[in-house]
């Protein structure tokens, strides 16, 4: 009641409606379906009130109960609802609706209307408003106002001033969103434009510096200026992958999931006679609202580039050569069939039902638990982890927990380069006032634009400072969050630490990795030991019950992906089942290469890769524009998606039963199987993981014991590496995207003043990163962070760390370059 | 008969009239020195109960505005001074803060301490470098003589007065806008609520009051809110600068009581000039709308001007003779707001433009009889559809022109061009012809 009586009451074209303080009169007319024009309005943007056309009629009761007009129009997308308010629109008031004419004539004046040639044109509010309420003829004869069209405000993002309808759209969400005041307005008046921000128009303001800098040599635009294209009521901001490819009328949208992080991002897949031409962000207010990654809008060529795999391949005589499906499905069950033992790789990209597959093709038709889906750095803490409080658990923490907690902390987890959406939430988290606090060596950009403050911490020293967090924050962490990255499997210790701190104070904890796959992975069960829904090999019988099928597992848990490898190189393991794994994202690649040479390996990949060159066997599969199924974000949260363009790749499951059949295996791997099994299991009754919710672990009682490590101390002319992905690099999902990567932030390298003095090198100097393995040159950019540390990007042209220093935590050595390392 | 009330402008023809010792000599600084003596919420009562209403043009009662305020909570709230003056024909502001700067400094300090503000801003029009000077001269020697800064006048009241020159945006004496641009942003308008009182500069409480408004202020301590009250009309009490400009014999600043009418101004100042008639006026800046020679005996008061269709604005009496084109006069001036337009609203952006366009196109002599329907229009299409003030108040020269002069605009369509001598207007002082 007390709900109800707190809702306020108003009546707008004489309909009387109830809703809540703080309405705006604009989404208050939409509960009653009436529709207010507008332009400027976007209900995730501060109110602007600049473009004048939902303008209204409103009264106000006054003290003795006679209603008060006020004197002028007010914009609806501005003003809240008061109690008692009543509202005219344009639908009953003439004076609106004349004053909305007149807007929309304002706005006509100027613009081309060159709707033939616009991207906008059928998707345009302009449009929309001129074809219902617009004159047929100008009256102005004056020359329109016309500027060189278009400005590139990034390589990805063109600005054709002449339709820009000055609505603020796009600087507000610069500003507000992302902090990324990339775009600004310039000029005033009818000269008023929208234009690149220019770092050097104000002395006070800093140049760009070689950080700030993106590939293309223009200061840094944004991991998210693709929402202003989407956000534009107008043709202004087009994307220069989509201009002048189709209209809204040719395309045929799907809604889909992304498929580049493990935030399950809601998008609509644009295409036209088979192929993706755009993808636009979904509205989802509960996972990423409105928002997308310019990584997950633009990044789609992928699914078809040239080196997409189309037709079965069976290495005959040393060379790959294409084969029929009935082929090269007996060539490759024969060889696993044959082989002492099978090890299964199945990669950390796939939808909950292809991921099930190979969990249960590994468990029931290779009678194997040798399979280990992180084709990344791990650590076996990291796989208890995850088997004991993360699979299974069903939905954790969500992105409105990190949005309502008062307190989040950043562990192994850079928010904005791998965490996609997840750092607007946690920027709107810091807006409605939360704390983010950052364990990490440094300040990065994105933890600046989160105005978190910074444990300054050695990569690989986080365990002991989770151990003494509520000391070093100061915070009741009662109701704070620590969202744990998967770079945090690199610091030894670390997991139990965050186990100990949720147990201590009771935060709660939320794991996010990087990949699509990851989540799906561990509900499927595919680490050694772990069984689908959360099971472990205890519950073998009741899997074995669900799937009315044989499962019997060898006595000791299998082996995992190290251990794979090393067995595949010895021989002792005969065959390899591989997924999406890219040989050079692992630790082991040099081993990776020699135990797929040995060994028959089978590959289920989209595009070719430095695994399936080493392959005996390669069935192509779909990719995820080109199949049905689920993603599992990081939330725990099914994201099921449509299959979107037609086609004849098969999904892995396909794939998959398809081998089973083969070997005889009566394996039912459809979707709707996999459903049936993951409803029938639900969440684990059994007492060693119903805890599922970490926050419920009894103070003192650690679940995993490991005392805290002590790092060794670099000496001078040493440094402990730090190191991660950018969201845009050479990531192979956006290797076909020439535009969005020239917009990639410039590799360098970071030291702290004091480390760089002492190697003798100043701000711009290049610096030699090296390991007995090779070397790394880049210029640096000092930064204040721990000492004797130095920050690489991961995977940058130029800075591919892993393949090149052979790791990617640890000592390196460092150096002025050109000169002899100090010994 | 009205006469003259020099008071602001008392000192005005003082050799050396800005020094310090000029003002403390003819009993300056006085008032603050009774007012620090007082509660602060007295100083508000007496404002209040003198009727003073802001001198920038709007004519929002001072008193009430300041106790809008929100309680102390303990953080900052600020006093800001609206000395960008850039309506056109009004000018008392600068010449106020050139002949008299420590009168403001003494009303700033007073209201300072009656509002709890401990830092205060004086953002002042760019272009006026030699006022700049002159006013940042005064509040060092104010300082230095303990008027301002810390402990001022040993009553423990602390003060920082801040001076910050514009950058030549007329949007900027619109009270948000001019805080956005003290705030280093561009200067455009801000959404009201929340308004100053609430959320001003940095959001947190502000009072942005303009020079002549503060400049009262150490009058009223002086002699009592009584006294302020006996002067000028029922609701429009006090006195108040009337700048008198354009052609008229002796133009310049008459400090008057309000409810003078214009013929008194007018035979203070020797009239129109010799061997013309008045054809239309200005009663308080470009933006209100036009009166004639019919309007010569309304009071100069908020709400007799109101009345006659206009507003009195800033008192900024810009006189026109007969010699004056109106389509001409409609045109300068919308040149000036379509280009002041600060462009964030569309009425305001595109329809300055647009009735700009269609002036000098009439003016030009390539008009057509239905011009003369858009300019009617258009105007309608803007006033009150607009973000600010500034766009509201823009097209009234254009919409009164056309009321009271029809006739210039239709000859410039029949003529093909302007009836008007273009130098007869301009004035010739004999002394220099």
């Amino acid at each position: 009641m007390s709900t109800e009586a707190a809702l306020l009451t108003v009546t707008i074209d004489g309909h009387d409606l109830r809703v809540p303080p703080g309405t705006l009169i604009i989404r208050a007319a939409e509960q009653a379906g009436i529709r207010i024009p507008r332009f400027c309005d976007h209900p995730l943007l501060t109110p602007v009130g600049a473009c004048r056309q939902c303008l209204v009629e409103v009264a106000c009761p006054c003290p003795d109960g006679s209603l008060r007009p006020m004197p002028k129009p007010q914009p609806a997308c501005a003003v809240p609802v008061v109690d008692g308010m009543v509202v005219s629109t344009g639908l009953t008031s003439p004076t609106i609706k004349h004053a909305a004419e007149g807007v929309l004539e304002f706005l006509l004046l100027n613009h081309p209307l060159d709707c033939p040639i616009c991207d906008k044109s059928g998707e345009c509010l302009l449009q929309d408003q001129a074809m219902s309420a617009g004159r047929a003829a100008t009256r102005c004869t004056a020359p329109k106002r016309t500027y060189p069209k278009p400005i590139a405000l990034t390589s990805q993002i063109l600005l054709d001033r002449e339709r820009c309808i000055l609505c603020q759209r796009c600087t507000r969400f610069a500003a507000q969103i992302p902090g990324d005041p990339f775009l600004t307005l310039h000029e005033r008046g009818q000269s008023q434009q929208v234009g690149r921000h220019d770092p050097n128009a104000h002395d006070d303001v800093p140049h760009p510096s070689a950080d700030d800098l993106a590939r293309d040599g223009q200061a840094f635009a944004s991991y998210f200026a693709g929402n202003t294209v989407q956000l534009c009521p107008v043709g202004a901001l087009t994307s220069s992958s989509y201009r002048f490819r189709a209209r809204p009328v040719d395309l045929t949208s799907v809604p889909s999931v992304a498929e580049h992080d493990a935030n399950g991002s809601a998008i609509q897949i644009e295409t036209r006679r088979g192929q993706v031409l755009r993808r636009l962000a979904g509205d989802d207010p509960q996972v990423n609202r409105e928002w997308l990654t310019d990584k997950d809008r633009f990044g789609f060529s992928w699914q078809q580039a040239p080196d997409r795999l189309t037709v079965p391949l069976i290495r005959r005589d040393g060379q790959l050569r294409e084969a029929s499906w009935p082929e090269a499905i007996t060539a490759a069950t024969k060889g696993l069939f044959e082989a002492n033992g099978v090890g299964v790789l199945p990669g950390g990209r796939l939808t909950v039902e292809d991921a099930l597959a190979y969990s249960l093709f590994a468990r029931v038709a290779l009678r194997t638990d040798d399979i280990d889906y992180r084709s990344r750095p791990r650590s076996q803490e990291e796989a208890e982890f995850l088997a004991r409080h993360v699979a299974g658990s069903g939905l954790g923490v969500t992105f409105e927990d990190l949005g309502n907690a008062p307190t989040i902390i950043l562990a192994g987890f850079e928010p904005e380069d791998e965490g996609g959406v997840v750092f607007l939430r946690l920027r709107e988290a810091v807006a409605n006032g939360s704390r983010i606090i950052m364990i990490a060596p440094f300040a990065s950009p994105g933890a600046e634009k989160l105005s978190a403050q910074l444990i300054p911490t050695i990569p690989g020293a986080e365990a002991e400072v989770l151990d003494q967090l509520e000391t070093l924050t100061g915070a009741d962490l009662s109701k704070a969050i620590l969202i744990v990255g998967e770079r945090l499997s690199l610091s030894p210790a670390s997991h139990p630490a965050a186990l100990r701190a949720a147990g201590r104070t009771g935060l709660g904890l939320a794991w996010i990795p990087r990949r699509a796959g990851e989540r799906a992975a561990l509900e499927a069960g595919l680490l050694p030991g772990l069984l689908p829904a959360g099971r472990t090999r205890e519950d073998a019988e009741e899997i074995a019950e669900a799937l009315t099928s044989d499962l019997t597992l060898p006595a000791l848990p299998g082996k995992d992906l190290a251990q794979i490898l090393e067995s595949a190189a010895t021989g002792e393991i005969g065959a390899l089942l591989v997924g999406g794994v890219e040989l050079a994202d692992l630790p082991e690649a040099e081993l990776a290469r020699a135990a797929l040479s040995r060994a028959f390996t089978v590959c289920l990949e989209v595009r070719a890769s430095e695994a399936t060159a080493l392959a005996d066997v390669i069935l192509p599969v779909a990719p995820p524009s080109e199949k049905a199924g689920t993603f599992i974000n990081w939330e725990g949260r099914m994201r099921p998606f449509p299959q979107a363009l037609p086609t004849m790749a098969l999904s892995d499951a396909r794939v998959l039963s398809l081998l089973a059949l083969q070997l005889g295996c009566d394996l039912d791997l459809t979707p709707a199987a996999a459903h049936r099994l993951l409803a029938r299991l639900g969440k684990p009754t059994t007492s060693d993981t119903s805890q599922t919710t970490v926050a419920a672990l009894a103070p003192g009682e650690p679940p995993i014991e490991s005392p805290p490590t002590s790092l060794p101390i670099a000496a001078r002319g040493e440094a402990h590496l730090a190191t991660w992905r950018e969201l845009i690099d050479c990531s192979r999902g956006v290797d076909q995207e020439h535009r969005l990567n020239a917009d990639a932030r410039a590799a360098i390298v970071r030291l702290s003043p004091a480390t760089a003095e002492e190697i003798g090198v100043g701000e711009g100097d290049e610096v030699t990163v090296s390991t007995t393995r090779g070397e790394i040159t880049l210029p640096v950019r000092l930064t204040e962070m721990a000492e004797r540390v130095v920050w690489l990007p991961r995977n940058s042209p130029g800075s591919q760390v892993l393949p090149t220093l052979g790791k990617v935590q640890g000592i390196v050595r460092i150096q002025a370059s050109g000169k002899e390392a100090a010994s | 008969m009205t006469t003259l009330t020099p008071l602001l402008t008392r000192r005005w023809a003082t050799p050396e009239s800005w020094r310090l010792s000029t003002y403390v000599n003819d009993g300056g600084y006085q008032a603050l020195r009774r007012a620090l003596a007082q509660e602060p919420s007295a100083i508000v009562d007496a404002v209040k109960a003198s009727g003073l209403r802001g001198r920038g043009g709007a004519g929002f009662p001072t008193g009430l505005k300041w106790s809008f305020l929100p309680k102390p909570d303990g953080g900052p709230r600020y006093l800001v001074v609206n000395a960008d003056e850039s309506e056109p024909g009004t000018c008392k502001d600068i010449p106020l803060i050139l002949a008299d700067p420590h009168l403001l400094l003494e009303g700033i300090a007073i209201a300072a301490f009656a509002i709890g503000c401990h830092h205060a801003f004086i953002y002042l029009r760019g272009e006026v470098v030699h006022a700049h000077r002159r006013l940042q001269r005064a509040i060092e020697e104010a300082t230095d003589a303990g008027f301002l800064g810390d402990n001022i006048c040993g009553a423990g009241f602390d003060l920082t007065l801040t001076l910050h020159a514009g950058a030549g945006a007329y949007i900027c004496g619109e009270e948000t806008a001019l805080l956005d641009s003290l705030e280093g942003k561009r200067g455009q308008p801000r959404l009201k609520p929340p308004f100053p009182a609430v959320e001003g500069l940095y959001a947190r409480p502000t009072i942005v009051n303009n020079v002549e408004t503060l400049a009262q202020v150490p009058g009223i301590i002086a002699n009592g809110p009584k006294w302020f009250g006996s002067l000028g009309t029922e609701k429009s009490k006090g006195h108040g600068i009337f700048s008198l400009s354009g052609h008229v014999t002796h133009p310049g600043q008459y400090e008057a009581p309000f409810g003078i009418t214009l013929r008194e101004l007018l035979k203070m100042a020797g009239g129109i000039r010799e061997g013309h008639d008045l054809k239309f006026w200005t009663p308080g800046g470009s933006s209100t709308p036009l009166l004639t020679a019919d309007h010569l005996d309304v009071p100069l008061d908020h709400e007799s001007v109101a009345e006659a269709g206009s507003a009195l604005g800033t008192r900024a009496i810009q006189v026109f003779d007969e010699t004056v084109c109106a389509v001409r006069a409609a045109a300068r001036w919308m040149e000036f707001y379509a280009h002041e337009s600060c462009g964030k609203c569309t009425p305001c952006r595109e329809g300055t433009s647009w009735l700009r366009q269609l002036l000098a196109r009439i003016e030009a002599g390539q008009g057509r009889e239905a011009d003369l329907d858009l300019l009617g229009e258009i105007p309608d299409q803007i006033v009150g559809k607009a973000f600010c003030p500034l766009g509201d108040g823009a097209p009234a020269c254009v919409t009164s022109s056309l009321l009271h002069f029809r006739k210039d605009y239709e000859e410039h369509i029949r003529l093909g061009g302007c009836p008007f001598d273009p130098v007869a207007c301009i004035p010739v002082r004999e002394d220099v012809a």
